[in-house]
């Protein structure tokens, strides 16, 4: 008999902090977070953060750097998009990819300095990340791959007013920083790196702070937010945030069965770089063309279509659910699946096998949600 | 969210609906503790006038943002009333969870209520 040995759940710097206040944890990805907090709720946090202002503890999220003379090459090897175009401060949004053009995982890469990259993965492809890294750079010459993810705590504040929240507690000038773009600075007298990224379609930064500090940061954040009524916001929310805003979850819409083409995220490969992972099978993808392709989806009948529901072109089963939930915002049933390629067009319609009643659904333009600018 | 007084006058299962017994018939909804765990509940799909159920028989589905969950009969009856409010406002069984009833039910047995935990006991349960 196979004895499966289950490893102890991981636990943030925020962990006693997040059970302190009360709120609801669960296991994700090997690591104990919350996924809503007491007095929130996925609605409200999903509310807050698209009105207001969310503080969300991401510090599960892994941090891999590469450096070296040759850290550039090393990156373009493995990274799917072109790093080449990055600017220093500037990152940019990835996959690392297998031979056949499928996804590692998704990620961030921002260039620290000129030789020097901070790639930010999924929890729980850390070490699978790590490992799939410096096989395929060894032999990229002067570059070098370190899992620095136990060296950051992670904090997102997402939100309209997450930005008058940060400037509060920064002589960094925000407004100096564009989306996708980072800078080095001081947060309540902590050495940060604040990033205007997130994974909510709102406007926010994301700081990475040492690990010890990462409560400190926590509070004065809170603090600082109460005139806005910031509250803390857990991977429910999160997981709604994200769909709404159309953003790939791994794990769910995207893996390793699964193309970047596949994926409609054909604008994060590097066309036009020299070789890298997966590159040969996208190009021979590109030019026979995709068969199935990730769509978004609203229901026309009543229920919410979740992951792993079978979709039906007709009597015949023709596709698979990635992500389903009630938007909380647009408070209509919405999804992402992949279905036949002939089908994908907007108002293409096919229906879901929701627990054995055949539900409606509608094909439409991704993202569900797009912030007014 | 202060939660909710568990009213002694219902019965309770271990699946977390309560029931209201007058007489042959009784209300039917979910306990404040089943609403708490669901969180946002959005969809509440429920059996049609006239349909039997049998004791610990799935009589429909909730649904939150987070999860999709059965309902179980508490008895064994006949559904005579179906509350309609519920699928403009699911929300209510967050709110309102006790209040909240989804199906009254004509029982076939009213003996069987007895089989049923008390406020108390159910209380215990969740300990």
């Amino acid at each position: 008999m196979e004895q499966v040995i289950e490893a102890p759940l991981k636990k943030t710097p925020l962990n006693t902090r997040h059970r302190a206040s009360g709120a609801k944890m669960v296991a994700f990805s090997g690591w104990d977070m919350p996924v809503e907090y007491a007095g929130g709720g996925v609605v409200r946090e999903h509310m807050a953060v698209r009105t207001r202002a969310g503080l969300f503890d991401v510090s599960h999220m892994g941090e891999l750097e590469i450096a070296g003379k040759d850290a550039l090459a090393a990156v373009q090897r493995v990274s799917s998009n072109d790093a080449s175009k990055l600017q220093v401060g500037q990152a940019q949004y990835s996959g690392l990819l297998t031979p056949e053009g499928t996804f590692v995982d998704d990620l961030l890469v921002y260039r620290i300095a000129q030789s020097h990259f901070l790639l930010v993965v999924n929890a729980g492809n850390i070490a699978g990340d790590y490992r799939w890294i410096a096989d395929n750079i060894r032999d990229a010459g002067d570059a070098v791959a370190v899992d620095a993810s136990s060296r950051y705590a992670l904090l997102a504040i997402q939100g309209p007013a997450a930005q008058s929240v940060l400037q509060s507690l920064t002589g960094v000038d925000l407004s100096s920083i564009k989306y996708y773009w980072f800078a080095h600075g001081e947060v309540a007298s902590i050495r940060a790196m604040i990033s205007r990224t997130g994974y909510t379609g709102e406007d926010g930064f994301e700081i990475f702070v040492p690990p010890q500090s990462a409560d400190r940061l926590w509070q004065a954040l809170l603090e600082a937010g109460q005139s806005v009524d910031l509250i803390p916001c857990g991977l429910g929310a999160r997981d709604t945030l994200r769909l709404e805003a159309a953003m790939r979850l791994y794990g769910n819409d995207i893996d390793d069965t699964t193309t970047a083409l596949e994926a409609d995220l054909g604008w994060i490969v590097g066309w036009k770089k020299e070789e890298f992972v997966g590159a040969a099978s996208l190009r021979a993808q590109k030019s026979a063309g995709v068969a199935r392709k990730l769509v978004g989806f609203e229901m026309l009948d009543r229920g919410i279509a979740r992951h792993g529901y079978d979709a039906y072109i007709g009597n015949e089963k023709g596709g698979r659910v990635t992500s389903g939930t009630q938007t909380p915002f647009l408070k209509t049933a919405i999804g992402m699946a992949y279905v036949p390629i002939q089908h994908t067009a907007p108002g293409s319609e096919f229906d879901v096998d929701i627990r054995g009643r055949r539900a409606r659904a509608r094909v439409v333009t991704l993202p569900f949600y797009k912030r007014a600018k | 969210m202060m939660a909710a007084a568990y009213p002694a006058g219902y019965k309770y299962t271990k699946d977390h609906e309560w029931i209201e017994i007058a007489g042959d018939r009784g209300k039917i909804g979910i306990t404040d503790y089943a609403q708490e765990q669901l969180g946002d509940v959005v969809y509440v799909e429920l059996p049609e006038v006239g349909a039997k159920l049998k004791q610990g028989q799935s009589f429909g589905t909730i649904e939150s943002v987070k999860a999709v969950s059965e309902l179980y009969a508490p008895v064994t009856g006949e559904v005579v009333d179906v509350n309609s409010q519920l699928k403009n406002k699911p929300e209510s069984v967050n709110s309102d969870p006790f209040g909240s009833w989804m199906i009254a039910i004509k029982l076939t047995n009213p003996g069987e209520g007895g089989s049923l935990l008390d406020a108390a006991q159910y209380q215990e349960l969740l300990k």
